[in-house]
């Protein structure tokens, strides 16, 4: 997967997760909580949906990644970069 | 001579009164709507095919639940949670209080459920199937979503409530007995305002289509609207149902304070167990609990005008009610029975409670709703005064009685008065 279809999937797990918000104007440098209503448990879905979905596994000590949009792709690009986009 | 009603004599607080309603159900997401299909002979039964089963029958409610929850809480939380989401809001709205302005710390939820948590246990089985039963698949909303007062906590997150908030699990009772603890909670002063009722998510689940079908006791029909069939001779089961029913209850001197409408009196209840047998019941224990609550209010039968049966079209459970009832009601000519499983089914933890509001308006329009899909009435459940297929107008309706039993032999019973 391209760091563009990341982007994608993880807008499609956000999507999801939080169906009343607006997804459009998202801004990839800033945190994902200054954006959207967004909890632990919420971060734990987008956790958990990237292990559904494509075996992605995320180390618990390593969730502070997905802080941001941008820094969420970044540090799934190495782990996903050998996905074939169905 | 009449027999003395024990409540009327009771300090204003100590009496409590309903001065709202919300509900859905599987014929009508509203007080009004239920009671027009309830005259009208509308019933809320249709085709349903869950995983496992396949295709059965089901009463399903549809409702605007957007209305008063986010789509983000309803997918974080469950079927239950929404339900009862939807009828407390309702309730409190048609309660004309100032919500903005109550003290939520004072207000109880009490919300009565036949079971919870099998809904949300089977959907991540299925899921971790996928996963070879892996269990790191296993959602961490499980446990939030399964805790037994899951119901009733998602409607004080959803509504600001930070009084006592529990779920009372009492199989098929239940919707009673959630009204009977609102009751006891107001009269303890426990809290000022009760949000009490009964929930059920109960066709989410394969496991209860399942169970009821492997005992012989899920009901089937190739019209759907006529497979809920209670006295009929050719009854052959249950129709599981969703739904729920909350009533807004308070002290009669709270009520008087803000000029509430009060919709009825709640004079009296009953709760025992006949200690018999998990699932058949036991009809002399069904009629001293109908008796208990007759005497705790200082009521004599002949002062009932309308019985609300339990019968859920099962062919023991029905005839084993009309026994408990001719012991009890034996001679009363002017008492009429009627029956709400007919129309919707099986409601689960709500069905005690939208069992009593669709007879609630009966207070005013003096019309004891039918049970219908009597086509050949069972010899054995044909008790004087159970009206079949058409509404009866009464001279009067003063005073309503509701049944509600459950497995494991639990009794319940709940007596309303006109206000």
């Amino acid at each position: 997967m391209t760091p563009a279809e990341i982007r994608d999937e993880i807008l499609d797990i956000l999507s999801e997760i939080t169906p009343d918000e607006d997804l459009s104007g998202l801004v990839d440098e800033k945190s994902f909580r200054e954006q959207l209503e967004l909890d632990s448990m919420d971060f734990l879905d987008i956790v958990m949906e990237l292990r559904k979905r494509h075996r992605v596994q995320i180390p618990e000590d390593e969730y502070g990644n997905l802080a941001s949009m941008a820094s969420t792709v970044a540090y799934l690009e190495p782990k996903m970069r050998d996905i074939v986009n169905a | 001579m009449s027999s003395v009603d024990r409540t009327s004599q009771m300090p204003d607080d100590q009496r409590v009164v309903i001065t709202g309603i919300g509900l859905t159900s599987p014929n009508g997401h509203n007080l009004e709507m239920f009671r027009e299909s309830l005259l009208a002979g509308q019933s809320g039964v249709r085709n349903y095919n869950i995983r496992y089963v396949g295709d059965t029958l089901a009463g399903v409610c549809e409702f605007e639940a957007t209305k008063y929850q986010s789509r983000r809480d309803m997918r974080r939380g469950t079927r239950a949670g929404t339900v009862g989401i939807w009828a407390a809001s309702e309730a409190v709205q048609r309660s004309g209080l100032d919500w903005a302005n109550i003290d939520k710390s004072r207000v109880g939820i009490y919300i009565g459920v036949t079971e919870h948590g099998n809904v949300e246990t089977e959907n991540e089985i299925y899921n971790i199937k996928q996963f070879d039963y892996d269990t790191t698949y296993w959602s961490h909303h499980h446990n939030p979503r399964t805790v037994a007062n899951n119901p009733a906590g998602e409607i004080a997150l959803n509504m600001g409530i930070t009084g006592p908030h529990y779920t009372i699990g009492a199989a098929c009772a239940a919707g009673n007995a959630g009204i009977i603890q609102g009751v006891q909670m107001l009269r303890l002063q426990e809290c000022d305002l009760a949000i009490a009722g009964g929930v059920s998510e109960s066709i989410h689940t394969f496991g209860i289509f399942a169970s009821f079908k492997s005992q012989g006791a899920l009901a089937s029909h190739a019209d759907p609207t006529k497979a809920s069939r209670p006295f009929d001779i050719d009854r052959n089961g249950i129709v599981v149902s969703e739904g729920a029913c909350m009533y807004i209850l308070e002290r009669l001197s709270d009520a008087k304070k803000r000029s509430a409408n009060i919709i009825a009196e709640v004079v009296s209840y009953a709760i025992n167990t006949d200690a018999t047998d998990f699932v058949l019941p036991n009809p002399e224990r069904q009629s001293q609990c109908v008796n208990l609550a007759l005497s705790r209010g200082g009521l004599t039968p002949d002062r009932i005008d309308i019985v609300s049966t339990h019968a859920t079209g099962t062919s023991s459970g029905d005839s084993q009610e009309c026994i408990a009832l001719r012991n009890v009601f034996q001679g009363c000519e002017s008492v009429r029975f009627n029956n709400t499983k007919s129309f919707i089914g099986h409601a689960m933890g709500a069905a005690g409670a939208l069992e009593l509001a669709g007879n609630l308006p009966a207070f005013q329009d003096r019309v004891c709703h039918a049970t219908i899909n009597v086509d050949n009435l069972d010899p054995e459940c044909a008790i004087p005064g159970l009206v079949i297929n058409q509404p009866q107008e009464l001279p009067k309706v003063d005073y309503i009685l509701n049944n509600s039993f459950g497995m494991l032999g639990i009794n319940s019973v709940v007596i309303v008065r006109k206000f």
